[in-house]
């Protein structure tokens, strides 16, 4: 054996972790979530139609939902809203949205204008339940199953073949139960 | 459909770094009443990444979320946690991604021990070098060039 | 038009550099020494041509040519004249053509020089360099042309990124630029000489001079990359660990260890194929760190946009040039053999652990920069390695580095002697660690166990470099420009070692929330806001604040720091404003207006900082100095004559 082959051997592996990383690196900018697999974090907080209720996560327990982070301030979530509607259209899953860091009447005037695609918006003034659920931009969406635990997470802008492709089917076949 | 799907993302990551490049730093006031727990603040804080810059602290990052997480700190040392147990919190929300200190398990054992594990095996394959060297001195009558 | 000549030349210009490539190496091999007389041609016509693009680039940001895409990206008709020309370098495109006109003027360096070196060895040099530059030209032409045409043109510039706007930045890329490409100059004259089948004294010695002016640009160029993040990214950091940062500090450590083998290859023939293993190194290093930065594997906060597709290029571009030269390496280097020896207390020995632990600190960066890569590769999930990975573990090498170097300085070649020496050795250790225990504990009244060796040592090996020059000079002797040279190196290293120490053990920071009248105290000074008010320049608009600085009631300075907001691109910056007080720069950064009339300021004070810049100038004064001794003019001219029988052809 050649000592003198081993810098191309070394060399050689590094070729393939620097390929490797060429392939994935589109998805730098996304991190994949520690809660897939997780029970969906707790959260009780008020609604944003009617402040005086207050949206719950326990009483969603039993059914698949989706959670949507939102803000009126995301470029991104405008982008994706025309999705969210024909999603809740569809009727195949409920869509609970998560205001993030914004102001109730901008909110307000933004469903007003567009569309209102949520069951329920709870209202994440101060950031503490985004923080809980590792929320690092918006828009991004969670998908939880009956027995409340995560078992997706979307990045970025959600479009309906995202959904035909990664949540629906997880809905059908009833994985995570 | 893939390429373009490819190129869309990558486009979202760099808006992403725009956003930091739109601010440049945070200067965060505030002072714990213990000047012990203060400076184990200013610490963690700086060992926390930025998930929405991806290089940055959250000690040095101006964007709102970073904002967030300093305050989580502060309360949670408050509330007495240990750093470790604040690390476990943040990776529990974040992934380890979070952590700028890589964890010292076995699984990072190959990052943490390299520069050690290189240090000893060089050092053994030097020693070797200059004992077999030392045995040819003897030998060696070239002159020195001592310009 | 001009755009499109610039195409054209480019275009030319790789036609020239693989004409270079072809005529360099397979003249030689070929035996066909008629066609070496094409290569000066080629590469002279190269280097017309590159400039000939990168002046219609230039002329393209001055005339504010909008319907060129890069310009209109990257300039704006209110950005002062300076930065439109420094705006070329502003993104990827146009920095990848400075790299590239960089190379084309070290090659004419080299071509300039070689008339002194045998004809087919200085073929196959330049050839080497022209494959670099053809490599490098083609990934331009294919996935970067800084030509493109934007139809309709913009009527207004994107503008150039507001951090960008600034004259540090402004000369921080070339000159960085210079040291990367220069290492292509070791890399080409090692891969001639394992093509060639000589791989003797000569090749180092000839390679010396050239690999010692890049490690100087090299150390500049990241200094003054420290230099303005510390100024200009705004929050008081000199040193972020970030992989681009990484990137340069990585050849540089490369760089360094083959300077110190490429003295003993040159003076006892030894080390040989090591040292070829190192000029490979280094300069794979740096062509790494192009790929690191432009394709978007890592995260960085400098990086250019990402575009997978030019990493692709980029990879198969390494792959092809590392790969071909280490390949080379596993076929030549076991045919060198070397009968010289020397004992353990020789200064051969001493070098071998230089090497060892500048190579270990490389790899150890090497490591935490890609970790996050090997970790996605292996599957062990993300994860990121910052400053508390970085700041220990580089610590384990550089800390027996610094000890070994006053005493390896002084030990003789091959038996080891230190003589007279090892007293005063001991002497100058004694006194340094006294003044460092002086400093520690009566100037600043205490500090770590570790502040006191980083001083003891820093100020150690500054007293032992000193030792041989005053020797010299004492006894009347002359003193070579590489003894001097390598003195003031290493000066520089131990100024080095004394400003980080202090720095990283006595700085203070705050942040403050005061209103117009308000003051804070913040190590050993009072910090008063006076006011604010509104500033405008040239293309943006901000706020100004004016900070009285008082120490014992006495005012000692105003300080103005601002925060801009950038009309084009609407990005905020924050303008520190900086003052040297007593030794100590005192940083002073506006944050937020928090309401009420309260600011947010950030006051910082570092002492010695600037030393640390300080010290890397007088490190690349020492290598200039090194690189132009005599002996390495009349080495060249020697080496027309005929070779000692050690130097005869292996192959």
């Amino acid at each position: 054996m050649n000592r003198f082959l081993l810098p191309l051997g070394v060399f050689a592996l590094l070729a393939v972790v620097l390929a490797v990383g060429i392939r994935h690196s589109p998805d730098k900018g996304l991190i994949r979530s520690p809660l897939i697999g997780k029970p969906a974090p707790q959260f009780s907080l008020p609604d944003l139609q009617d402040p005086a209720r207050t949206v719950q996560s326990a009483a969603l327990q039993g059914r698949w939902y989706l959670l949507n982070v939102w803000g009126t301030w995301c470029a991104a979530c405008r982008a994706e809203h025309e999705a969210l509607l024909s999603i809740a259209h569809g009727r195949q899953i409920g869509i609970i949205g998560l205001n993030w860091r914004d102001t109730d009447a901008d909110a307000r005037q933004w469903l007003k204008q567009l569309g209102d695609p949520y069951e329920h918006v709870a209202v994440d003034r101060d950031g503490r339940t985004a923080i809980d659920w590792g929320v690092y931009g918006a828009p991004e969406t969670f998908l939880v199953n009956p027995r409340g635990i995560v078992v997706y997470k979307h990045i970025g802008e959600l479009t309906t073949q995202t959904f035909n492709a990664e949540i629906l089917p997880r809905v059908r076949g009833g994985q995570g139960s | 459909m893939l390429a373009q799907a490819t190129f869309k993302r990558a486009a979202c990551f760099v808006t992403i770094l725009m956003i930091c490049w739109h601010t440049s730093l945070a200067v965060d006031p505030v002072e714990l009443s213990d000047p012990a727990l203060q400076a184990r603040y200013v610490a963690l804080t700086h060992e926390l990444r930025c998930m929405q810059c991806q290089n940055e602290s959250i000690a040095d990052s101006p964007v709102d979320l970073a904002g967030d997480l300093r305050r989580q700190v502060r309360e949670l040392l408050q509330a007495g946690k240990s750093d470790d147990e604040i690390r476990d919190w943040m990776s529990a929300r974040y992934g380890d991604f979070i952590l700028f200190r890589p964890r010292h398990s076995w699984r990072n054992a190959w990052l943490w021990g390299t520069p050690a594990a290189l240090l000893v095996l060089g050092a053994l394959v030097v020693v070797r070098i200059i004992r077999q060297r030392a045995a040819l001195v003897a030998g060696d009558t070239a002159p020195v060039d001592e310009s | 038009m001009l755009p499109e000549l610039g195409l054209f030349a480019l275009i030319l210009a790789l036609l020239l550099a693989a004409l270079q490539a072809f005529f360099g190496i397979a003249g030689p091999a070929l035996g066909r020494d008629r066609w070496l007389a094409a290569l000066p041609m080629a590469v002279a016509g190269q280097a017309v041509m590159v400039a000939t693009a990168v002046g219609c680039l230039v002329a393209a940001f001055v005339g504010n040519d909008f319907s060129v895409r890069y310009v209109a990206e990257n300039s704006n008709t209110a950005l002062p004249l300076f930065y439109r020309v420094t705006a070329l370098w502003g993104a990827h495109e146009g920095s990848l053509l400075l790299w590239i006109l960089l190379l084309a003027l070290w090659t004419v360096a080299v071509a300039a020089s070689a008339t002194r070196l045998p004809p087919r060895f200085a073929a196959r040099v330049l050839g080497v360099l022209g494959l670099i530059s053809a490599g490098f030209l083609l990934f331009t032409l294919a996935t970067s042309n800084p030509f493109l045409r934007l139809d309709p043109a913009a009527p207004d510039g994107r503008d150039l990124n507001p951090i960008l706007q600034d004259p540090g930045l402004a000369v921080h890329p070339p000159i960085l630029y210079t040291g990367y490409v220069g290492f292509a100059v070791a890399f080409a004259f090692a891969c001639a000489a394992m093509i060639e089948g000589r791989m003797d004294q000569q090749w180092a010695r000839w390679t010396r001079p050239w690999t010692t002016l890049a490690w100087a640009f090299l150390t500049c160029g990241i200094a003054l990359g420290s230099f303005w993040a510390y100024y200009e990214l705004g929050w008081g950091g000199y040193w972020f660990w970030d992989p681009v940062e990484n990137a340069s500090f990585m050849p540089w450590l490369a760089g360094t260890a083959l300077i110190h083998s490429l003295a003993v290859t040159d003076k006892r023939g030894l080390f040989k194929s090591w040292t070829l293993l190192l000029a490979i190194l280094a300069f794979s290093l740096s062509m790494l760190g192009t790929f690191l930065v432009r394709s978007g594997v890592l995260v960085s906060v400098h990086s250019f946009a990402a575009d997978p597709s030019r990493g692709i290029f980029i990879l198969g571009f390494l792959i092809l040039t590392i790969g071909s030269a280490l390949t080379l390496y596993a076929w030549r280097a076991p045919l060198l053999k070397s009968g010289a020896g020397f004992e353990f207390t020789a200064r051969e020995a001493f070098l071998l652990f230089n090497n060892l632990l500048l190579v270990t600190a490389a790899a150890t960066v090497f490591a935490g920069t890609l970790a996050p890569l090997i970790a996605d590769t292996l599957g062990l999930g993300t994860l990121s390695v910052g400053p508390p990975y970085f700041n220990p573990t580089f610590m384990v090498s550089m800390l027996p580095l610094l000890a070994l170097l006053p005493v390896g300085v002084h030990a003789a070649w091959k038996r080891g002697h230190l003589g007279e020496k090892a007293r005063l050795l001991l002497y100058t250790l004694a006194a340094a660690l006294v003044l460092a225990c002086g400093f520690v504990f009566g100037l600043y009244r205490g500090g770590r166990v570790l502040t006191v060796i980083g001083l003891t040592l820093g100020i150690w090996i500054i007293a032992s470099s000193l030792i041989e020059p005053l020797q010299r000079w004492r006894r009347g002797l002359s003193l070579s420009r590489a003894v001097l040279g390598m003195s003031v190196a290493h000066i520089g290293i131990g100024l080095l070692a004394i400003a980080l120490t202090t720095v990283q053990s006595y700085t203070t920071e705050r942040d403050v929330a005061l209103a117009p009248g308000g003051s804070s105290a913040v190590g050993g000074y009072e910090f008063r806001l006076e006011q604010l008010q509104p500033v405008e320049g040239a293309n943006f608009s901000g706020v100004q604040a004016t900070v009285t600085v008082l120490r014992n009631g006495q005012a000692v300075a105003v300080m103005n720091p601002q925060k801009r907001r950038f009309w084009v691109q609407q990005q905020v910056t924050s303008e520190t404003s900086i003052r040297m007080l007593r030794g100590a720069n005192v940083l002073i950064a506006l944050g937020d207006d928090l309401g009420q009339g309260r600011w947010s300021l950030r006051i910082q004070i570092r002492p010695l900082v600037s030393l640390i810049w300080l010290a890397a100038l007088v490190m690349a004064i020492g290598a200039v100095l090194a690189a132009a001794d005599r002996r390495y003019r009349t080495a060249r001219a020697a080496a027309g004559a005929p070779l000692p029988a050690a130097a005869q052809e292996v192959a």
